[in-house]
């Protein structure tokens, strides 16, 4: 992967790195804010991973190139739903979490070895929802209401 | 979210978060090459924005990266545009786009 990433997204969220973790893996919190959808993984280095639909097809799939828990979590990831993304092959997810006072500071990078991708535009057009999400579900106990289902024919 | 209205309203840190839209990830001196600032006031401006969260860096070796970060901005949208809201606006803001485009 290049050294300079296309994009970085950062959010500060008021909670503990511990629950930050678990609202970005955990099937039953990740389902609330992130379109309906739930991860497998056993979060073990070498692992495979995979993004569920809610109508059972395989959004997203990869495996766990990095995991320190509550801190960092790298893997790869290649879309499984849409041929013109799959083609594309597999780009690279990474989330640092940090603690900073009362705050946890989440930078998410996601990247690919080409320099034209339509997988990168859509994750860059996706992320900023996902991550206000779970900002909101984190301090308010809500998710937003614009990220709690899947969109309707896609 | 004070922090996020203070940092935007000023024309000079709009025009570093254009300048990071048209190219993400610049260095203090790529941004200053290209603008008609002072290296001084572009890196006060970028702190600003920093502290904001509008702008995201990155390390590489002695660089540091300089990146849009749209989430704050997405929070604020998403505070005040409902869900019913959302398609109208949509719909508006591609008409003004097509009107405008079809003038130039």
């Amino acid at each position: 992967m290049s050294d300079k990433p296309k994009f970085v997204y950062v959010t500060y969220i008021r909670t503990t790195c511990e629950k930050l973790w678990r609202a970005l893996t955990e099937p039953e919190l990740t389902r609330q804010y992130w379109a309906g959808t739930w991860q497998e993984s056993d979060w073990k280095v070498g692992s495979p991973w995979r993004i569920m639909i809610p109508d059972g097809r395989v959004g997203d799939s990869g495996e766990i190139v990095e995991c320190e828990p509550y801190r960092r979590l790298v893997l790869t990831w290649r879309n499984e739903f849409i041929p013109e993304l799959r083609d594309e092959g597999h780009s690279r997810l990474s989330y640092l979490l940090e603690q900073q006072g009362d705050m946890v500071k989440l930078t998410l990078t996601h990247d690919i070895d080409r320099p034209q991708s339509k997988l990168i535009e859509a994750v860059s057009n996706g992320w900023p929802a996902i991550l206000a999400s779970v900002k909101s579900l984190l301090e308010t106990g809500e998710p937003l209401e614009a990220t709690r289902r899947w969109p309707a024919g896609t | 979210m004070d922090a996020v209205f203070k940092a935007l309203a000023d024309a000079s840190r709009r025009e570093l978060l254009d300048r990071l839209r048209a190219e993400n990830g610049q260095t203090l001196g790529e941004l200053c090459a290209r603008l008609d600032m002072t290296r001084q006031a572009v890196s006060k401006h970028l702190v600003i924005l920093e502290e904001a969260n509008l702008v995201a860096t990155v390390r590489r070796g002695r660089e540091k990266l300089h990146y849009l970060n749209p989430v704050p901005i997405h929070e604020i949208a998403e505070r005040w545009i409902g869900k019913f809201e959302r398609g109208r606006l949509q719909a508006l803001s591609d008409m003004k786009q097509a009107l405008e485009a079809r003038d130039e």
